[in-house]
Parts: C-alpha cells; structure tokens; sequence
C-alpha cells in the first residue's frame, strides 16, 4: 500500500529509530519534572553523552560499553545542575541553560582527538522469524537493542509512576515539596537522584545519534534535539504514554515532510521544513482546548525552589 | 571620528611595524563559520591552515577563529585579527563578505581573502572551487551505477552553489543513463546530522540507490551503510572510513595549495587582488580514490571525464543544453559563461521538481 | 553540621560580593581548565577579563562590549518582567528573528526612498512584529490554554525557517547575483540604525537605556509593576489583590516579545547589516540567562549585559591570541554561570552550624 507514494510501514519502522534520541531525553526530562525540578538542560546533557558514548565505544569497540559510559557520562554532568539547584538553591532556568553552554563546550573538549573516526557498527536484534511477518515484522521486530531499551524505559517510567510507591513519592515531591517533607520524604534527595537519572536517560539519547544514527563524533551534533525533547514534555502534559506519542508525532511529521520531499510533492519545501513544529503547537492546542488550565497535569512545584526551612 | 583616526593610525603603525622588522613571522589569520571538529568544510580549512604552518614553519604564524557567527561578530573578530598584527586573513564563508570588505577598507595595509563571495577591493581577492566538476564525476558514476534508476540528492539550501551542483550531476548521469531520476530533498541545513540521516533514509525507501549529499555530516554515509545495496559519495572530506562501500568516491575540498601560494605572495611582496575559481586542474577539487565498488570500465570512465576536465578539454556545462522550463540555454558545443554559472538559479531540462524560491 | 538558614531580610551588601567571588572562583577553576589544556591559566584570565577593557586595543573593544550588550540588554529587560510573573516566553530568539526580518522587508520596500521616515517606519515594524509573534503564544495560553513555554519554543524553529525563507527569496538582495542574503542596510542610509560606530552606539543602545529607566520605574512605582511582583511571588494574593492574570500575559508577552522584536530590527539595520540566512546567533537565548544573572532586575541586568559581553569579546580575543579553542570559551562561560547561580544564595540564606543535639 502506498500512500502519496510513500510507504506507510517503512515509515513507521524508520521513525521508530529516528524518534529513539528524542525520545530516550524526554522521558528522562518527564521523571525529573515530575519530581519538580525544571532542567533545561538536556541539550548539554545529551552532547555530553554523545561524546562519552563514543570516545568508551572507540576505546573498547563496545557500543554496548559505550551507551554505559554516555549514561554515567551525563548523569555526572547533571550532578553540577543537582547541587546548584538543590544544595545551593540556584535558579532552576537559568542553571540549565548554563549546563547546556557548558556541556557544549566541555563535549567539545573531550572530543578533540576522535573527530572524524568511525564507530563500528551496532546491529539489530535478531528476532528469527518474527522479522518476517507481514507489516508486524519490519514495524517491531527489526531494530537495535537501543530502540528496544527507549521503549522499556518508556513502560517502565509510566508503570513505576502510575503503579508503585516510588512513583507516588515522585509525584508527591513534585505537586508539594513542603507537604511531601513534612511527610518526612527526603525532597532534596529524591530530586537529585532524579536529575541523574535524567541526565543517564538524556545521554544514551545523545549516544544514540553518534553511536547508531550517525557513528561519528562530530561538535554540536545534537544540533537542538534537546530543546525538542523539552518540548515533548510539556507537550506530553507530564504523562509517560504521550511522551511517546510526542516523539513518534515529531519524528513522524520530520521523516513524512522529507518523504514528501522525496517523492516529489509539489508543496512549498521551505514551509514544510516548518510543518513539525506547526504541527506539534496544533496539536497541543486541540489537546488543551476545552480543558481547564490546572488539568494539564503540571507538576505543582515545578521549578520551585525548596528550602526545608523545618 | 577620533577613534576612527585613531585606528587607523593604529593599523598604519602596526602596517610599519610588521615591514620595518623582516624578520618577524607573517602571520595568517583564518575565519571559520563552523567549530575546526565539524569534519566537513571548515574541518578542511582548518587542514589549509595548518599546511601552511607545515609548508613555511617559523616563517609564518597562524591565528584563527572558530564557529564565528555572520555579521557583527565577524566584523570584530577580523578587526581583532588586523589590529593583533595579521598580514593576510582568510574568511572563509559566504556571509563574511560585506564584514571583510568593511574592515579591509580600514586596514589597507593587511590583505584579505573572502571563500565563495563576489565583492573584491585592492587589499580584497575572493577564491571559490568549482566543485561542480567533480558533480559531473559523481554523475558519471552514478548514471552507470545505479539499477533503480533513481539518484537521491540531499540538498542544503537552494543557492547557486548547490542548483549547479545538482545540474552538473544530473547532466553526466543522464548522459550515460536516459531513464535516470533526480530525487532532490532539501534539508535546508548545512549540518545536522539527525536530519541528513532521515533524508537519506527517506530516498532510500524511495528506491534511491545512489545518494549524493551537499551537507557535510556522514550521517547518509551511515544510513547507506546500513540500508546495503547503495553507493554514496564523501563531501568536502574524503569520509574514506566508509570506503569502498557505500561511499565509492569523493569531492575533497583542498584549499591548501591555495592557502600556501597566497602566504607565500604575501611574504614575496607580490600580493594581488585576483579573483580565483579554480577546479580539479589545481587540485582544488579533489577526487577521491575511486573504490573497487566501481566496475573497471567505469573507474577509467570517470579518471578520463577527470583528466579532461583538469586539462581544460571539457567543460562540463556544455551545449547543447535547455533550461527546465524548456527554454534554450547553451547551444551546441557553446560553453557556460562563469557569470551564469556563479547566480544560477535554474535547473537544466529533465530535473522535474521546483526550485523553492 | 552546617546548614542554611533563610535570612530575615536579603543581604543586600552580599548580593555586590558574590558575584565578585564568582568571578574570582571562575579564573580558579577556568584558569585550571586552560592549564589542563596546555595554555598559560594567568594569561588567558588576563586576556579575557582584561584586554578587552584596559588592554593596548581598548580603543576598539570597549566600544564592542556595547555591541553586544545591546541586544541582550534589550532582550532581557522585557523577559525578565515575565519572568517576575511567572510567564515563561523562552521563544525571544524567535520573536527577535521575525523583528528584524519585519522591519527589514518595510526598511527594503521602501528602497532607495531617502528619507528618515523609513527608520521610524521600520523600527514600528520590527516592534509590531516581534510583539505579534509572541501573542501567538499569549492569546493560545489565555484562549485554550496552551502552555507559552513549548509555544514560543517551537515559534523559535518556525521563525529560524521563515528567515532562510527570506533570505533565500522574497528579501533577496536583487542585485546579489541570486545569493542568498539581503541588501545591506547599513548602505540604505535611510534605515541606517548607527549613530556612532566608531562608539560602537546605535539607536537598539538609546532604546535600551530608555527600557532600563522605564521598566526601573514600572516596576518600582507603577501599579502594574506591583500586579507582576505579587503575581510571581503569590498567584492567590495576586487574585485577591484584583490582578486580571490575562491583561499581565498580554502586557508581559508583548513587551519582551516587542523589544525583542525592536533588537532584531537594529541589529539587521546596523551591527549585522542583513537579512541572511544565519542571522541570529542566540542573542534570544543568552538573553534568558543574563536575566537571570542580573537577578530580573533591570540595573542588575544592565551589569549582567556587560559582562557577558566581556566573556564573548575577551574570549573572542584569547582564542585569538593564544590558540585557545572556542569550546573552552564555551566552558568557562558555563563555569562563570554556575558560580554566580551557585553563590546568590548567600544573599538569601545564611550559612549556620548546627551542633548534633547529644541526649
């Protein structure tokens, strides 16, 4: 079947990987707003992760060393936002988007000597012959490991909020970080731990472009992923299920306009190359209309500063 | 207007410092638009640059600047290199040129020379490669390669340097292959890498089997490799990592026999402003090793169309050819001006899509 | 064991301290990153906070902190009121973009009329359209309540989209040869925004001291002033105060979107001279954390413009001069951040020991 002449199953198996480093972020970012901390800084965090992951991959010829590294990497990296929000009650805007100017330049640092290396390659799981079944096949069962693991972590984020006490003690701290302390959570605790498993999520997500996308480290190469996995948040309303929604809509909208391109549609290039973002504010609208504002599942304390003054 | 005396008189000083005193180092400054580490265009500058600190040593001093944004910040970062003593200064981006020519008119002393633009002055030479001879290459090999008869083009944005290249490509493919097919996506990016990877992976499931780019990340390089079964081609460097498959060939932006043959006129003396738009002839634009992906036949096929065009006895703009909208445009055996090349903003007949205006 | 304990009152003496320790904590550990790096730490801290202000080309660099204050003084004034609010416009890169290529295409229009009537005409139009690309934003928060963060985000990569739009078609200079890129507005005498270049003054520097004066008083002394600063502190006093919280979106929105808008237009008519397709270079972004160093205050922003200035322009220098690469710059830029960030709290909470209660 074909649709404009375009596939609509290779599609949906191509955004499945190109969504992964959007993806991977955003759920990251969502537990770390979740428990009331706004972290702007993702970009820095998942160009930092791309430079570790590919400086451990290139020094071990793991790839799967390399995600490890690009994780403990950035989540080190988010430990500086950590104190200086937490311990030294810094503003929570402006410290991410510093984190962001330095992870920038630090990653550029680190990675000096690796430019213009190749990474080895990173092949899909083998599922047997559940790759070969019709449109199922080709959508779940042709992918590497990483694509497997941003859809785990997704499930599992949303089962852990949804179902567990960890979950209910995330979003205690995140709606009411006085009322959360007076219950004797340890606020400041939980929301470093947080923060860092962001800034892990983050950097695989980084990892995942030099590693998989790309397997190269070149500077600046997020090139504003980060920013839209921010958006993908805000867009998913706090909610684990749409962030996925979010970051197939946007990776979807990015891989049809070029699709379109390619198959020669006679649509005005430069306006579509806009499409993705027109799209994701259409679709926050529709999604926001009608509903009352404290509905959008904002986390109360997000972006406050906590001082436990008790 | 004090000050502007003042820096003037400044940059005469320092214009009388640098020729009283030989023995001091000529110092070259170099403007990057991008970080050295982007691996593609200014990666190769960077590459000029320090063939220079290889080929003079003490000689010549090199200072320069990198991901320098267009503009206001240009302007400064090419005075602070004038008023730091430089004798010859390259600016290697487009949009460097009106900053370059602003401040050589402030520094008559110091000579400067703007990549890719078209404003020269006495102290101003511009220089620009015809990558476009290598396009037709590319085509050549391209138009015998592919069995889909589909050829993807990843574009940047749609200025003259990019609508040449893909009508040079397109001429050579369709030469050897009349049932070839442009597929052209325009990224409207020169870098990014997640962008140019989704492109490639797009023309691919388009039935492209061969991807030429004109953005400078390896991304497609990787998409290819990963999709089998399709050839590419390394822009501005080499990308040979992904030889001889996917990649079988390359355009290397080579500036360094440039950058040497300006430094050295400086330290002669015989500094010109000229206006240069060299090609494979002088090593300008390189060719990559041509891989054993390419049938024999081919490879000498496209080392003759190379050496033809290094000696001058073919351009690749020739006649007969027609403009997209049907109209005549080169006749038989007539050659394209440079004037037409430099603002082209048409495709040559056959390319079946629109330029975004 | 130590802890911090909120002060009564804001140390208001500290909150000029701090940032001098900040800065002085930056050259320690910016100078031991340069060190790491094989460069001479003592030369380049000189360079960087030095050179640009006392050093032999002084002459040039102070007039060029100018330059690049202005926009970011710009900028942020009108951010840092939405800010107080608790309106998030992260999208002024954006709004900056759409100002400059709106007062641009009225500046061009009217090509090559000679008349300073183009100006005015063009800077109207960079404010207009600066402030109407953040009502997009405003109206769809107060309309359905969409969240102005992630609008004015995406409005950002819209705008960056339309501006190489522009320079590639509807703004291309006729006479470019089919380059990208506008005319340049610097030799369109009648849009001109310099007044003295050699100063490095032009009109954006006269409307920032104008907005610092202005949003000083209004802050301090009008009543809308007094409707941002409770709203940001206390939305439920806010509401029993009579705050209408929409007039506050539509006013916040608007006047960072238009003074966003206004910077745009005098960077493309003066400093940066054309519509080109990479016109901004974050002046959007870095505006959010220099209002945030100057603490949303419009003289402590003022300060905060200057210094960040001096950390691009010195940084400019010390690559320049001692091969320093740019993402060190980047780094220690991030480091004197962090260290300001870090430290205001001192003015805010005090240190205290508290010894273990024994039994």
């Amino acid at each position: 079947m074909m649709v404009f002449g375009i596939d609509p199953i290779v599609l949906i198996a191509s955004l499945m990987a190109a969504s992964t480093p959007i993806l991977l972020a955003a759920i990251g970012e969502l537990v770390v707003e979740k428990t009331g901390v706004l972290n702007l800084g993702v970009e820095g965090m998942m160009i930092t992760g791309a430079v570790c992951g590919f400086i451990v991959t290139m020094e071990t010829g793991s790839p799967g060393a390399g995600f490890v590294a690009a994780a403990v990497g950035s989540a080190l990296l988010s430990l500086i936002f950590a104190v200086l929000t937490q311990v030294f009650l810094a503003n929570q805007v402006a410290t991410g988007l510093a984190l962001t100017l330095f992870g920038l330049g630090l990653s550029a640092l680190m990675g000096q000597s690796y430019v213009g290396l190749k990474s080895p390659s990173f092949p899909a799981v083998n599922f047997g012959p559940l790759a070969d079944i019709p449109v199922v096949g080709p959508i779940l069962f042709n992918h590497d490991p990483m694509v497997y693991v941003a859809l785990f972590t997704v499930v599992g984020v949303w089962a852990v909020l949804r179902y567990s006490r960890l979950g209910l003690i995330l979003r205690a701290v995140g709606e009411n970080h006085d009322a959360a302390h007076a219950l004797g959570y340890k606020v400041v605790r939980i929301r470093i731990l947080a923060i860092m498993f962001g800034g892990a999520c983050a950097g695989m997500g980084g990892a995942y472009l030099s590693l998989v996308r790309v397997h190269q480290w070149v500077e600046g190469m997020t090139a504003g992923a980060g920013w839209i996995a921010l958006a993908i948040v805000v867009f998913a309303s706090w909610r684990a299920g749409r962030v996925l929604l979010g970051a197939y809509l946007f990776g979807g909208v990015t891989l049809l306009q070029l699709n379109l391109q390619a198959a020669g549609s006679n649509f005005p290039v430069q306006y579509l190359s806009m499409s993705p973002y027109l799209i994701t504010i259409l679709v926050l609208v529709l999604m926001s209309a009608g509903r009352r504002r404290n509905a959008l599942h904002a986390p109360g304390s997000l972006g406050r500063v906590f001082h436990a003054s008790s | 207007m004090k000050l502007k005396s003042l820096l003037l008189g400044g940059a005469v000083a320092l214009g009388l410092a640098t020729t009283a005193q030989a023995e001091d180092p000529t110092k070259v400054g170099f403007v990057f638009v991008g970080p050295i580490g982007d691996g593609g265009w200014t990666y190769e500058h960077n590459e000029g640059r320090l063939a220079v600190e290889e080929h003079f040593g003490d000689k010549v001093e090199t200072v320069f600047q990198e991901s320098v944004p267009e503009g206001a910040d240009a302007e400064r970062v090419l005075t602070q290199m004038a008023l730091g003593g430089a004798d010859l200064i390259f600016t290697t981006s487009f949009g460097y040129m009106d900053p370059t020519i602003n401040v050589a008119a402030k520094f008559p002393d110091v000579k400067f020379e703007h990549a890719t633009g078209y404003k020269r002055a006495d102290n101003v030479s511009t220089y620009s490669a015809r990558f476009y001879e290598g396009r037709a290459i590319q085509g050549h090999i391209a138009g015998k390669m592919t069995e889909s008869n589909i050829i993807g083009y990843i574009a940047s944005y749609p200025i003259p340097e990019v609508i040449r290249g893909i009508n040079s490509a397109y001429i050579h493919a369709k030469k050897v292959n009349p049932d070839v097919e442009f597929k052209i996506i325009w990224a409207f990016t020169w870098f990014d890498p997640a962008k140019e990877a989704d492109a490639a992976k797009a023309l691919i499931d388009q039935g492209a089997d061969v991807i030429l780019q004109h953005t400078d990340s390896t991304a497609p390089q990787a998409a290819a490799e990963e999709a089998g079964g399709v050839i590419t081609f390394g822009q501005a460097s080499d990308m040979g990592e992904y030889a001889p498959m996917p990649r079988v060939s390359s355009i290397i932006d080579n500036w360094a026999p440039y950058y040497i043959a300006r430094t050295a006129a400086v330290i002669d003396g015989t500094w010109e402003s000229v206006d240069t738009w060299d090609g494979i002839s002088t090593g300008m634009v390189g060719i990559g090793e041509i891989s054993d992906a390419v049938p024999a036949d081919v490879k000498a096929e496209a080392l003759a169309l190379k050496d033809a065009i290094a000696a001058g006895e073919y351009h690749p703009f020739t006649g007969p050819l027609k403009k997209a909208d049907g109209s005549d445009w080169l006749a038989e055996g007539e050659v394209a001006d440079d004037g037409t090349l430099l603002g082209m903003s048409f495709y040559v007949e056959g390319i079946d899509a629109e330029i975004p205006q | 064991m130590i802890r911090l304990e909120r002060r009564a009152v804001p140390a208001a003496k500290l909150s000029y301290v701090t940032p001098v320790i900040a800065v002085v904590l930056t050259m320690v550990f910016g100078g031991a990153l340069f060190a790491a790096l094989g460069k001479d730490p003592i030369a380049a801290i000189r360079t960087i906070f030095y050179e640009p202000l006392f050093g032999e080309f002084s002459f040039y660099y102070r007039p060029q902190l100018l330059v690049k204050a202005t926009p970011l003084l710009l900028i942020a004034l009108g951010l840092a009121m939405g800010f107080r609010a608790g309106i998030w416009n992260i999208g002024a890169e954006g709004q900056y973009i759409v100002g400059a290529i709106c007062g641009a295409a009225v500046a061009l229009a009217f090509y090559p009329l000679d008349s300073r009537i183009v100006f005015v005409l063009a800077v109207l139009a960079g404010m207009v359209g600066g402030a109407l690309w953040a009502m997009i934003p405003a109206f769809l928060k107060l309309r359905f309540g969409t969240n102005e963060i992630l609008v004015s985000l995406m409005l950002v990569y819209v705008a960056e989209n339309l501006l190489a739009a522009m320079a590639l078609g509807p703004l291309k200079n006729p006479e470019g040869l089919g380059f990208p890129g506008s005319r340049n507005l610097t030799q369109y005498e009648a849009a001109n925004s310099w007044i003295a270049q050699d100063l490095g003054l032009h009109w954006g520097g006269v409307a920032a001291a104008v907005a610092v004066v202005v949003i000083f008083v209004l802050m301090g002394w009008h009543v809308l002033g007094f409707q941002i600063r409770v709203s940001g502190e206390s939305p439920r006093a806010a509401r029993f105060a009579g705050v209408r919280p929409q007039v506050l979106v539509v006013f916040c929105m608007a006047a960072s979107g238009m003074l966003a808008g206004v910077a745009g237009y005098f960077e493309v008519s003066g400093p940066s001279g054309q519509i080109s397709i990479d016109f901004n270079s974050g002046y959007g972004f870095t505006a959010i954390i220099v209002a945030f160093l100057g603490r949303l205050h419009p003289i402590g922003i003022l300060l905060a413009s200057f210094l960040m200035a001096l950390t691009y322009i010195g940084g400019e220098i010390a690559q320049n001069q001692l091969g320093l690469p740019a993402a060190a710059i980047q780094a220690f830029q991030g480091m004197l951040l962090f260290f300001i960030l870090g430290l205001d709290v001192f003015t805010n909470y005090r240190l205290k020991l508290i010894q273990r209660g024994v039994a």
